[in-house]
Formats: structure tokens, C-alpha cells, sequence
């Protein structure tokens, strides 16, 4: 009895170290007063000047839209490779395994100036394209290590049957591989789709010319100092994303369709986990 | 049919991921000089003066830190939540992700505020009579910074790996008169370990390569290897100096993967991939 | 997943048309914004703003080629550099009638001789700036810097010219030595300093000194003249010793793709009105005459924005240093790695 009581509590004290922070944000974000200190009454004036202030704006479209190009057009050119990697074998199998965890492995850091070196080399001006190019380069990866799995569990007699019976390979890929490798496909895709909103530090060396995402316009404020606005934006962050988990769970606990359980971050969590601990026997079997 | 989807994939990872690699490996081994480009070991060698070791040992150390104080806290609350304390821990998992959605920059950021010298941590302490805590700009802020943005990765690993023991296995042993304490020994530690590495792993490799926290929450004082290759590349500009720590970096993450990845075949011999 | 694509596609048309654009480099929190629409509107030119932190960052930026700009805020001897560089562009100033509202004093500088280069934009000074609930003796020397009894209380600039230079003033040497030992010294004297730091910082200085977080801070002067204006307990001094003036100025770096769009900027810059609501609002010292003319008492008495004759006659403007600027970064290096 003791014992659980302890248990609960520890629980909830993490808890609150984990939540403290957030929570306090979204307080202050009402504030009235700039200064940390004093509660100066109740405002939403932090909201208002947040949706007037262009550069916040112009950031959040830049986030978006990297975010949905990159995840598609990863998702496309990793899910094809999937397909490919799984009818190969032995060397070359390992070899292209091997290149696809770089990334992965990489510290972000490193992919970020490698990436930066390439793009001035070939006298790209670095800005929006150059970070779409770099955002589907780390995608591509997780989508692939998204796909694979799901190509593992497939039946090859249904395709040869398919064959068989006068489909061309075109044809029998789509109606016979797709659909059934359809939930690694959406995973890959929603898996690309966050790393790429969350992105800051590939983001912040592949990108220039005025062009910068949510990430990095955080941090210069908060290198300008404390900055009620960004308060603002934290706690609409933080309901969104509530909001967001809230439905997928309700829609995951109403087709409990048993594998997985919990949510999509939860997923990538786990996936996340098996990258890198797996990652290092892929690189190790060379 | 089926191989030509792959070729798209080998032109595009050629060109982003295997070219800038090499581009950064032939920055580091070549100096400038009048007579033109030239092979040299000068950037490594420059590396490996005291001061810059210090910073790589310093990044080690503090990641190391960090890392284990995640764990210290995590595993605890990894095998709570796996156990049968709380009837809803799917549930409890998802809130104790929930953070985890939050952009990594503004959750550094909320600690920014709090540590400050009028912050509330100090305001909250000056009002139960404790002494004024100035932590910011200090190497604490720099660790506590990582432990609040990796404990998750900490726990989860575990977290999975120890939820899927089958219990009749716990229960036969207490079958056969182990206390819980052998229980914990023999069965759930050894059978978490491999939950534990990935946790470490997790949690080591962004701390020991982060140059925001440290920037953020150290005030600019405490370098670490992250800011020393970001000053290179963007306030120097000596890309050949910067690609060096970066391939020194490269060789500090394979080691410490390699490393953990024979550890956890010893233990456990499967691999998930 | 369509109906995201098709807001994206349309994002694009509204965001990424096809007017005429120019990129502009500046330091952060160096303009008014309303300026820039108001340009925009003008001219109807589109203007690409991104800011920078140190004239270290700015160069390396432009000199590594992943951007192109057409318009930029270095300083003095960045400029020099980057002339010696040959980097920039020659400024047609035909195009730039308003650049006769600029005070003689501060033209045809040494760093760009016959200004052909450069237009001013602000000027200053380097001081400190203290909090005077916290320090109650008086402030006109470098040495309180040094002083323990302000340990982690002091905030210095995370520029490396800068903060070198504060060193070398307080060893009494010049700003511009190229004297190796001499500016060995100042970085041993930096490294001593290290254990009273709080923090190097450049744009947050202003924030953490309005809040009170720190007693003392190395400060560009019109930052001080912000933080004076929002806490009255600030005050800001220029130590007896001397210090650095300096100049920023907007130029054009070499491979700028739309050039007159940068003039017809720098023009639209120089004129009074526009030079005035930049001045109101970022505080420096205008070089603008008219724009001066209508400035408010408080601030063109403020000895801080515009000191006096005698408060400058001790002061030293930064040189380019060519090859003696490694010994810089390294050992900027080497404090900061400490």
C-alpha cells in the first residue's frame, strides 16, 4: 500500500517536472505585464500581436509547407526504394541499408554542415529550395525503415499470382503491394511529416536568404531575450497538438486494431529506439 | 520493374547523403595554401591541442551526466508505469510524451524564463524562505536542459521493452518463493537491458551533439563540440577546422554505438531491424 | 492530405510572386519594421529581410556565397575588409540624392576614403552599461569589469572584436595592435574574467538588463540609450580611458542581383522621414542631419546617443587587420572554449 502510494507519487512528481515549464508558459502567455515577475492582469494582447507579426507568420507557412512537400515527396521516392531494397539481397542489400542509416546515425549537426557544404558547392542560393532538400533527405530514411517491415509480412504468392493471371507488374504493384503496405506507407509519411516540423538544427544550416521555419525564428527571439509572444505561441502549440493526439487516440482506441496501441508519437518513439540501437548491428554487418 | 523503383532513391541519397559526407572528409584532410590546396592532417592536428579537447571532453562528460541522471530517474518511472501501480498507463505514457510534441526550441526556451534570476524558480524559492537558486548560464542549466528534453527517450525504450515480459514468468517465480527483490535481479533487470541501451543511446547521442541548449542555457560560456563546429562554419568560416570536429564527431557517435550495440548483442543476441 | 497540398500550392502563388526583390542583410532589431512594407508599398520592390548578430557572422555569410545580398549593415572595418576583399560594389550615388542629408563628419571616413563604398547609417560608441540599484560607486573605468565583487553579475559582448578590444583598452594599448603578445595578454586577461561572466551575448543584453538580471554590461550605445529608456536605474558610461566609436554602413556586396533595387533602398533609407522613425525606434546615433533636427530633447541630451566632443575625443575607430585577425578567432576561440 505504501509502496504504491510511492510509486504514484514519484510518477506525478516527474510529472510535474515534465509539465511545470509548459504550464507556466501558458500562464505568462495572459500575462499583462512584459516583465516575468508580476501578474499584471489578464490579456490576450500577446495573441493578437502574435497573429500581426509577419515574420512569425511567414515562418509558420515555411514550416507547413516544407513539412507537407518534404514528407510527400519522401514518402513517394522512400516507399519506392523500399520496394526496391526488399527484392534485394546480400552486398548490395547491406550497402544501401548501411547509406540509409547514415542519416539516421549522423549527428544532425553534421548532416546540417555536410548538407550546407554541398548546397554553396553547387552554387545553390541557400534558402527555401535548399531546405526542402534537405528536409526530404532525412525523411527519405524513416519512411524506407517505415516500409520495410510491412514488405516483410507480405505474401509474394499473391504478386506472382497476380502475375500469373496477366497483370503487368505496374498493375500488380499497385493494386497487390500498395494497399497492403498501405500502414507502413502512412507511418513513414506522418513519422517524415513531424521530424520535419520539428526540425531545427538541419533547418537552421540549409537555410538563408530570409527564409527560416518556426524553429528558428524561436530561437532568435530567444536569443533576443524573453518575449511574451513567444509564450503565445507556445501554448497554441501545446493545445494543438492536445487537440491532435486527443482525436488520434479515439480513432486508434475505436478500430483497436490491436498493434501499436497508444499513439503515433508513441510509435515513432519505439521506432525511433529501434534506429538506433539496431542501427549500429546494420552499420556493424559490413 | 520492382528494381528500377530503387533507382531513384540511389541518385538522390548519392548526391545529399554519400557526396556532402565526402565533401566534408576532403575539407578536413586539405589546408589552403598560396601554392593551392593541399593534403594535411593541420585541422586534426589542431584538434587535439588542449583547448579543444577540452571542449570534446567537457561535451563527453556533461552528456554523460545527463545520461545517467536519466536514467536514474527514468528507469524507476519506466517500470511504474509498466507495472500495475496505475490502470490507465497507456494513457499516462501519451501524457508523459505529450512534451515531447512541443517544439524542442520553445521547451528550452520555458526553462530560460524560469531560471532566471527574477524567474519564478527563484521567486517560488524566495518565497518559502530557500536561498535564491542562480542556476542560468551555469553548467546545471546546460544539464538540466538535457535531462527535461531526453527523459522521455529514457523512459520509453524501457518503458516498451519491459511492458511486453510476460508475466507468468514473474509469477512462477514468486511461485517459487523469490521476493521481489530477486524478481527485479533476475528477471526484470536482465530482460530490460536491452530497453536500458536504447534509452542511453537515445539519450547520449543529442546531448553529446547539441549546440542549442548549451547556447541557449549556458549563456555562450560552455562550449561544447556542437558550438565549436557551428562557430567554424558560421563565425569563422574555416570550413576546414569545422569539417575535422566534424569527422572527430562522426567517430565519437560510431564508437558509442558500437560500443552499446555489442553490449546489447552480448545480452540479448536478437536485433529488432 | 489533397486539400494541405492545394493550401501549399496556393501559399505559394500568394507568397512567391514574381516582383522585383532585394535582399537586405542587417543586424537584429536595426530598423523599424513598418519601414519595410513601407518600401515595399513604395516601390513596389519586395524586400527579403534577414538579420545577423556579429560582422564576423555577416562576412562569413556573404563570403561563403550560399546567399546573395543587395543591401548590408557592416561596420567600419568590416567594410574596410571587405573593400580590401574587393567584395563590394561601387555605389552609383546618383541614384542616392538623400545622401546629402548626411553630416560631412561622417563621410569620406578612413575605411572608405573617397565613399564610394558605403552610406552611413548609425554610429555609437562601446560602453558600459549598469544597473545603479546594484552598483553604487561610480563607473569610468574598464577595471570594474575585473572587479569580484560583481562576479556573475557582468554580461559581455559576444563579439570577438569587441571583447578583445575591451581588454586591450584596459591593458592601455591600442584597439588596432597587431601585436601578437599584446593581444595574447588581453585574451589571458579575458580568461581571468571568464569566472565573473554571467554570459556572451549580443541581442539579449537589452532584455536581461531592463529585467535587472545583471549589474554590468559591455553595450552598444544605442542599446543602452533602450535599456535607459525603458529602467530608469540604468545608466551608461564611457570609461575615461576611451573606447571605440564606431560606424555602420549600407553596402552593396559583390554579386548583388538587383543593384539599383538596393540604391533606391538606401536612398528611400536616407530620407528624413524614414531615417527619423529608424531612429526613434532602434535609438542610435543618426548621422541623418534632419532626421537629428527632429529628435526629441530627452534623447538629443541623452550624452549617450550623442556624447560630446570632449567624451569622443578619446576614442579609436576599429581598423581591418588582415592577417592578424586568426590570432583573433583563435583566441576568441579559446575564451569561450575555456
Amino acid at each position: 500500500m505504501v509502496m504504491n502510494f510511492l510509486k504514484r507519487f514519484y510518477v506525478y512528481i516527474l510529472f510535474v517536472f515534465l509539465y511545470a515549464p509548459i504550464v507556466v508558459l501558458m500562464v505568462l502567455s495572459f500575462n499583462n505585464s512584459r516583465l516575468r515577475g508580476s501578474w499584471d492582469g489578464f490579456t490576450l494582447r500577446w495573441y493578437i500581436e502574435l497573429f500581426q507579426d509577419r515574420q512569425i507568420l511567414t515562418s509558420l507557412y515555411y514550416t507547413i509547407a516544407v513539412a507537407v512537400l518534404s514528407s510527400a515527396i519522401a514518402t513517394i521516392i522512400g516507399t519506392a526504394a523500399a520496394i526496391g531494397i526488399h527484392n534485394l539481397h546480400g552486398f548490395k542489400k547491406n550497402l544501401i541499408m548501411n547509406v540509409t542509416y547514415i542519416p539516421v546515425l549522423n549527428p544532425d549537426i553534421v548532416t546540417g554542415v555536410a548538407l550546407m557544404i554541398l548546397f554553396i558547392f553547387l552554387r545553390l542560393r541557400l534558402g527555401f529550395l535548399t531546405m526542402l532538400l534537405a528536409h526530404i533527405t532525412f525523411n527519405i530514411p524513416y519512411v524506407i525503415l517505415s516500409v520495410l517491415p510491412k514488405l516483410k509480412q507480405l505474401n509474394n504468392n499473391l504478386y506472382e499470382a497476380a502475375l500469373d493471371l496477366g497483370a503487368t507488374p505496374w498493375y500488380a504493384l499497385q493494386k497487390v503491394i500498395i494497399p497492403q503496405i498501405m500502414p507502413g506507407i502512412l507511418t513513414g509519411f506522418l513519422f517524415a511529416f513531424t521530424l520535419s516540423i520539428d526540425d531545427f538544427v538541419i533547418s537552421f544550416f540549409t537555410t538563408g536568404s530570409g527564409v527560416s521555419n518556426l524553429s528558428i525564428t524561436v530561437f532568435s527571439m530567444a536569443r533576443r531575450g524573453v518575449n511574451p509572444k513567444i509564450n503565445a505561441l507556445s501554448t497554441l502549440m501545446f493545445l494543438t497538438v492536445l487537440i491532435l493526439l486527443i482525436i488520434v487516440n479515439l480513432r486508434m482506441s475505436k478500430d483497436k486494431n490491436g498493434k501499436g496501441g497508444g499513439n503515433g508519437k508513441n510509435k515513432e518513439i519505439s521506432l525511433g529506439a529501434r534506429d538506433s540501437s539496431g542501427g549500429g548491428g546494420g552499420l556493424l554487418r559490413i | 520493374m520492382k528494381k528500377a523503383t530503387l533507382s531513384p532513391y540511389i541518385l538522390w541519397s548519392s548526391l545529399f547523403i554519400i557526396v556532402p559526407l565526402l565533401l566534408v572528409v576532403y575539407y578536413s584532410v586539405t589546408i589552403e595554401t598560396p601554392e593551392g590546396i593541399e593534403l594535411s592532417l593541420e585541422n586534426f592536428k589542431k584538434f587535439f591541442e588542449p583547448i579543444y579537447l577540452k571542449v570534446l571532453w567537457r561535451s563527453i562528460i556533461l552528456a554523460l551526466i545527463s545520461t545517467v541522471i536519466c536514467l536514474i530517474l527514468g528507469y524507476p518511472a519506466a517500470l511504474i508505469l509498466a507495472g500495475k501501480s496505475f490502470k490507465r498507463s497507456n494513457t499516462l505514457i501519451m501524457l508523459f510524451m505529450l512534451p515531447m510534441w512541443m517544439n524542442f526550441l520553445l521547451r528550452t526556451y520555458a526553462w530560460l524564463t524560469l531560471l532566471e534570476k527574477n524567474g519564478l524558480v527563484n521567486m517560488i524559492f524566495q518565497a518559502i524562505g530557500l536561498q535564491p537558486l542562480n542556476i542560468l548560464y551555469t553548467e546545471t542549466a546546460v544539464i538540466l536542459g538535457m535531462v527535461y528534453n531526453f527523459l522521455p527517450f529514457m523512459v520509453l525504450p524501457i518503458y516498451s521493452v519491459v511492458s511486453k515480459i510476460d508475466r507468468s514468468i514473474i509469477e512462477a517465480a514468486e511461485d517459487l518463493g523469490a521476493n521481489s527483490l530477486i524478481v527485479f535481479l533476475r528477471i526484470i533487470l536482465p530482460l530490460s537491458i536491452p530497453g536500458v541501451v536504447s534509452g542511453i543511446t537515445m539519450v547520449f547521442m543529442p546531448a553529446v551533439t547539441t549546440f542549442v541548449i548549451s547556447r541557449l542555457l549556458g549563456g555562450g560560456q560552455f562550449m561544447l563540440i556542437g558550438n565549436l563546429i557551428e562557430q567554424q562554419f558560421l563565425f569563422v568560416g574555416d570550413w576546414g577546422f569545422g569539417s575535422a570536429i566534424s569527422v572527430v564527431m562522426i567517430l565519437v557517435i560510431l564508437v558509442s554505438i558500437g560500443f552499446m550495440s555489442r553490449f546489447e548483442n552480448e545480452e540479448q543476441g536478437g536485433r529488432l531491424w | 492530405m489533397l486539400v494541405i497540398l492545394a493550401v501549399v500550392v496556393a501559399g505559394f502563388y500568394v507568397f512567391r510572386d514574381n516582383r522585383e526583390t532585394i535582399y537586405v542583410f542587417n543586424w537584429g532589431d536595426y530598423i523599424d519594421e513598418s519601414v519595410i512594407s513601407r518600401f515595399e508599398k513604395e516601390t513596389g520592390i519586395k524586400v527579403v529581410y534577414d538579420v545577423f548578430s556579429t560582422n564576423e557572422d555577416m562576412y562569413v555569410k556573404i563570403q561563403a556565397g550560399g546567399s546573395s545580398y543587395d543591401v548590408a549593415f557592416p561596420s567600419d572595418y568590416m567594410i574596410k575588409r571587405m573593400i580590401d576583399e574587393d567584395m563590394l560594389e561601387k555605389i552609383n550615388f546618383d541614384n542616392v540624392p538623400n545622401y546629402k542629408y548626411v553630416d560631412e563628419r561622417f563621410k569620406d571616413l578612413d575605411f572608405d576614403p573617397n565613399n564610394e563604398y558605403s552610406v552611413p547609417y548609425f554610429w555609437g560608441t562601446v560602453g558600459i552599461l549598469y544597473n545603479t540599484a546594484m552598483v553604487d560607486e561610480e563607473v569610468d573605468s574598464w577595471d570594474i569589469l575585473w572587479d569580484k565583487k560583481y562576479e556573475k553579475q557582468i554580461l559581455m559582448l559576444d563579439s570577438q572584436r569587441d571583447s578583445i578590444g575591451v581588454a586591450l583598452l584596459k591593458l592601455g594599448y591600442s584597439l588596432n595592435t597587431k601585436d601578437i603578445a599584446q593581444l595574447e595578454e588581453a585574451g589571458e586577461l579575458l580568461k581571468q574574467q571568464k569566472p565573473l561572466v554571467l554570459a556572451y551575448v549580443v541581442d539579449e543584453v537589452k532584455d536581461k538588463m531592463v529585467a535587472g538580471e545583471a549589474a554590468l554590461a559591455v553595450v552598444w550605445s544605442g542599446d543602452a540609450v533602450q535599456g535607459m529608456a525603458e529602467n530608469e536605474n540604468l545608466a551608461y558610461a564611457i570609461p575615461k580611458s576611451g573606447t571605440n566609436m564606431w560606424v555602420d554602413s549600407m553596402v552593396i556586396p559583390k554579386g548583388a542581383k538587383n543593384k539599383e533595387g538596393a540604391e533606391k533602398f538606401i536612398n528611400f533609407m536616407l530620407s528624413t522621414e524614414i531615417a527619423y522613425l529608424n531612429t526613434k525606434h532602434v535609438m542610435y546615433s543618426t548621422p541623418h542631419t534632419e532626421a537629428k533636427k527632429m529628435l526629441d530633447e530627452w534623447i538629443l541630451n541623452n550624452p549617450a546617443a550623442y556624447p560630446s566632443d570632449e567624451a569622443l575625443e578619446n576614442t579609436e575607430t576599429f581598423q581591418a587587420l588582415g592577417d592578424v585577425l586568426r590570432e583573433y578567432d583563435r583566441i576568441w576561440t579559446e575564451v569561450k572554449a575555456r
